[in-house]
């Protein structure tokens, strides 16, 4: 057993864990701050300058709670519920390739926990039990409207992950491979004389706007927010839940919500690769990569904060039709042309 | 190592698949029969075969059994709306149960236990070996299955839609 190996992979995966929680954490406070300059509002600046404190104070507030169990409640199932709803959102971080290769004491470490070749694969099974979180969640609180919310989350989320599936298989077909670390490497080629520039989306520009409304709809953030769908469903599945255990249903939403930007970033733009990144030598290269990476999911974040206050939420039949009746069949409609440009060019 | 994690993901598999049959509340089965699928998943990274193990989560712990959670929550089934089962159902219940125990102790009895195959071919389950070998070598096979299907769905579909003799007026104009 290779004690170094061991060592680096556990070190990545605490400064990957932290990151995550950290840059969910500030997600909450962005949110405010991008809320209130759409609504033309201030937001939150009292704790520390620009209210740069406020999701600590917002955490410390979560733990000093009343932490309620509800009598009628399936104790076991609803602690288990967001338990799980965790769980599921911090997993699937584990196979995106972060950047590319660093060089220490004459060890090559790889900036990605686990490159399995099924990492497409991998990310498509954590979200779809990730639905378990909100459904265990929302039965056992033992209400009426955390049912509803639950069972409006779960077909919800069945629906879009078949269009989801499809448009991946695309991006599949195109790179022959179903790990995450080659479809990111394959973006490096050069378009149009450009190197580095050979991202996806210039060439799957449907599947890519297939991919992004379904992300929307799996992290259930707004126009697709039905599941806690406040003006007609209280809270929606979380009603019953307080202290850290609804602390832990809305930070889940945020860690999602960074996860599936960086797999929009790494699947569709390129992931770490930028035009210029092959002139900068050895370490740099890789650093430069990674920083690039995070620009590009913080851009991602931004938009899904953008929609959010932009857009009005569909009404539920709505968000079925959209589902089923159009971008399924567009994303099989993109899979026929992909594999038609395949075979003829 | 492997040897260790082959008894605790046997042990997990064997527990909580008892527990399908012995909970009281059919979500609680449901749910353990979820925790079964993943062991059973596990077995198959142990295998080498990750394919297989993330389409089995996928298949069956993230769309099959979504969609009986779903059912059993949407008719909220508890100990008092169970429907008292009559002595018939119970005698026909066990009878067909022991048949099938009689028909696995036979097959089983018979049979040849083999040797461990670990080592014949491990990469057998990755995704290239097993696209080579669906559609290469058991292309038939495969696509007759798929063709089953779509003759499934179809018949779901058929038997799910109402009968235009059905179909009230204010359905019409809604459609």
């Amino acid at each position: 057993m290779d004690w170094f190996f061991i060592l680096e992979k556990a070190i990545l995966i605490i400064i990957l864990f932290s990151l995550t929680l950290f840059i969910a954490m500030y997600e909450t406070y962005m949110e405010r701050k991008v809320a209130a300059f759409l609504q033309d509002r201030v937001g939150p600046d009292r704790a520390g300058p620009f209210g740069i404190l406020q999701p600590l104070a917002d955490g410390g507030k979560m733990f000093f709670k009343e932490d309620f169990i509800p009598n009628s409640s399936e104790k076991w199932l609803f602690i288990l519920g967001p338990g799980i709803a965790m769980f599921t959102a911090l997993m699937t971080s584990a196979v995106i390739p972060w950047g590319t290769e660093l060089h220490l004491f004459g060890r090559t470490i790889s900036l990605q926990v686990a490159d399995v070749n099924i990492g497409v694969l991998y990310i498509m099974g954590f979200v779809s039990i990730g639905v378990y979180g909100i459904m265990i969640g929302g039965w056992s609180s033992n209400n009426k409207y955390s049912l509803m919310g639950a069972i409006r989350a779960s077909s919800q989320m069945i629906s879009y992950e078949l269009a989801m599936g499809l448009s991946l298989i695309a991006i599949v077909m195109m790179s022959g491979s179903l790990s995450l670390k080659d479809i990111a490497a394959q973006q490096s080629g050069s378009l149009m004389g450009i190197e580095g520039f050979h991202w996806n989306v210039f060439l799957q520009p449907l599947g890519f706007l297939i991919f992004l409304t379904c992300a929307f709809a799996e992290t259930n953030r707004a126009p697709f927010d039905l599941p806690e769908c406040e003006s007609e469903l209280i809270g929606g599945y979380h009603t019953e839940y307080t202290s850290m255990k609804l602390g832990f249903f809305l930070f889940a939403e945020y860690v999602n919500m960074f996860i599936s930007s960086t797999l929009i970033a790494t699947i569709y733009f390129g992931g770490y690769n930028f035009p210029g990144l092959h002139y900068l030598p050895g370490n740099w290269q890789a650093l430069a990569g990674t920083a690039v990476l995070f620009l590009k999911i913080l851009f991602f974040i931004f938009f899904y904060m953008w929609v959010r206050w932009t857009l009005p939420r569909f009404r539920y039949d709505q968000l079925m039709h959209l589902g089923w009746k159009v971008l399924i069949p567009l994303a099989v409609l993109n899979m026929l042309l992909t594999g038609a440009w395949m075979t003829w060019f | 190592m492997i040897e260790i994690l082959f008894y605790v993901l046997s042990f997990v598999s064997i527990v909580t698949g008892l527990m399908v049959v012995f909970a009281k509340s059919p979500i609680h089965s449901v749910l353990s029969l979820i925790v079964t699928f993943f062991a059973i998943a596990g077995q198959y990274i142990l295998l080498n075969a990750q394919f297989l193990a993330i389409v089995h989560i996928i298949v069956y712990a993230g769309a099959i059994m979504v969609l009986f959670l779903f059912v059993l929550m949407l008719l909220n089934l508890n100990k008092e709306a169970e429907p008292n089962k009559d002595i018939a159902m119970k005698l026909a219940g066990v009878i067909s149960a022991s048949l099938l125990m009689v028909t696995l102790t036979g097959a089983l009895h018979g049979s040849v236990v083999p040797e461990a195959t670990l080592a014949v071919n491990t990469s057998n389950g990755l995704v290239k070996n097993l696209g080579q070998v669906l559609f290469k070598d058991f292309v038939v096979p495969f696509e007759i299955s798929s063709l089953l299907f779509l003759a499934a769905m179809a018949g779901a579909v058929l038997l799910g839609k109402k009968h235009p003799s059905q179909i009230t007026d204010s359905e019409i104009q809604k459609i």
